[in-house]
């Protein structure tokens, strides 16, 4: 039970294993014929996205549904922003109505950490900047836990490649796979790396030939196309041939190594096979997972004590 | 202190007479499931299938498994932590579902089942099979099936499993 998730650090290793045993049974909640239970009734959810999501939003509110809580859809094109409302007026507007969580995403790092502040309601960091996206990497761990079988992840090696330095997705999974036993290897060209990594549990190197070999798991992040106008790479064709996945680099690959994506996809560029065509690609597995995964967030976050002490107050 | 009520050969002896019971209502096993209650009902289950088996060997009754937890009334009230997962792999539609746990005591948990047996399709009839029935219901729930009526206070702790049922009274 815990009352934030914004970072899998804060998470930890005992949290993170425990929302991965209760996704499983989140999972047989979705097969059932109705796949909806009253666990969060009475719950309210507010989706407070400052950035654009199709899968991160919908299946936030899908698993709000699922698990009986109101959902509620701030959208930034149609509110009061656009007449100068502050953040934190917003925010405080929301939480006066009686919500219990917010699932934020924005640009600016942190602001997860300063929302909770703000209000006494469950935050979800649904991806803050460059810094976290902690409930992709749960979804990342889940799908490898089920497609390979196993707890833990000790003895296997986390290939990631692309834009590391912009990408949240990235952070979280190193801190989630380095925390379940993996070993992780980063491959991007220089420009694409944060200035230092020496302080996180990885491995470098600038040739995605050189470790595919040695990878258990691809894993092959979105190359942003204002990227190269901001000149961290010097065309898309440059980038494809040297960091992209075709057909001769997924041979290289052990038999038994497995892909996966987070989306949106740039077919042509980071990825230039059809990943429905290999065998092991995990990535309809990962978008499938993730209402699950984010069932067993809200049920984490929301179906606690807190609530209890909530109404005790109240009572009083 | 700890009382045994009943011993392994009463709780053996009980199964094969609810088999016997749950098989002479239905006239036969046809159309019959039975689904334990997580945690302590699914080895009920097993051993009522089995005894079931036993009887009738043609019956072929399907046992399955339920986790009420997200069903329950009391979330928010004390931390969940949902046990097993459940695992109904067969059709519930228009057929009778006995539920099975060990022990009854509000009745709160078997309404959180019939509530969940629901989210599976719409059963013809539920019925529920108890190896004890501790008294003390808070809901208009009563039991089938009866392995033994069990008078206790409140505060006593009832284990029930294939190995026997013991009471723990807090000294008074």
């Amino acid at each position: 039970m815990m009352k934030h998730l914004r970072s899998i650090d804060e998470l930890g290793r005992d949290g993170l294993m425990r929302l991965l045993d209760l996704t499983h049974h989140m999972v047989e909640v979705n097969h059932r014929p109705v796949p909806k239970v009253p666990a969060l009734r009475g719950r309210t959810v507010v989706s407070l996205f400052f950035e654009d999501s199709t899968r991160t939003r919908l299946s936030f509110e899908t698993a709000a549904k699922r698990l009986s809580a109101d959902t509620m859809t701030f959208s930034v094109s149609t509110s009061s922003v656009n007449k100068g409302e502050s953040l934190r007026d917003t925010v405080e507007t929301i939480s006066d109505m009686g919500i219990d969580a917010f699932v934020v995403r924005h640009k600016s790092t942190g602001i997860p950490w300063q929302i909770s502040e703000w209000t006494n309601a469950s935050v979800v960091n649904a991806g803050d900047g460059w810094h976290q996206h902690p409930t992709q990497a749960l979804v990342d761990c889940f799908t490898v836990r089920e497609a390979l079988g196993k707890e833990r992840f000790d003895g296997l090696t986390l290939t990631i490649v692309g834009d590391i330095m912009h990408s949240r997705v990235a952070r979280s999974n190193i801190a989630a796979f380095s925390m379940l036993g993996a070993r992780v290897v980063l491959v991007a060209p220089p420009t694409l790396l944060p200035p230092d990594v020496s302080h996180w549990p990885v491995e470098v190197s600038y040739r995605l030939d050189d470790v595919l070999a040695r990878t258990d798991i691809l894993y092959m992040l979105r190359l942003q196309s204002e990227r190269m106008s901001q000149g961290h790479v010097p065309n898309l064709r440059e980038y494809a041939e040297t960091y992209g996945l075709d057909a001769v680099r997924a041979a290289k690959l052990p038999p038994h190594a497995v892909l996966m994506h987070p989306g949106p996809m740039n077919r042509g560029v980071e990825m230039l096979v059809d990943p429905s065509l290999l065998p092991n690609s995990l990535i309809h597995k990962q978008v499938a997972n993730g209402v699950a995964v984010r069932m067993a967030v809200l049920f984490d976050l929301l179906a606690g004590e807190s609530s209890a002490a909530g109404l005790a107050q109240a009572a009083s | 202190m700890s009382n045994i009520v009943m011993s392994a050969d009463d709780v053996r002896r009980a199964v094969t007479r609810i088999a016997h019971e749950i098989l002479e209502r239905q006239r036969g096993g046809a159309q019959l499931v039975l689904v334990g209650l997580q945690r302590g009902g699914a080895w009920l289950a097993d051993s009522i299938g089995a005894a079931i088996d036993a009887i009738e060997p043609a019956a072929r009754v399907p046992v399955g498994y339920i986790d009420v937890s997200m069903h329950r009334d009391d979330i928010g009230l004390r931390p969940v932590v949902p046990g097993a997962i459940s695992r109904i792999d067969f059709a519930v539609d228009g057929v009778t579902v006995v539920l099975v746990d060990d022990v009854l005591y509000t009745g709160r948990t078997v309404r959180a089942a019939l509530e969940g047996i629901n989210t599976y399709g719409r059963p013809r009839s539920v019925q529920l099979a108890v190896l004890v029935d501790r008294g003390h219901r808070e809901l208009p729930i009563r039991p089938d099936y009866v392995g033994k009526n069990l008078p206790t206070h409140m505060d006593d702790d009832v284990r029930a499993t294939a190995d026997g049922v013991t009471v723990e009274g807090k000294p008074r």
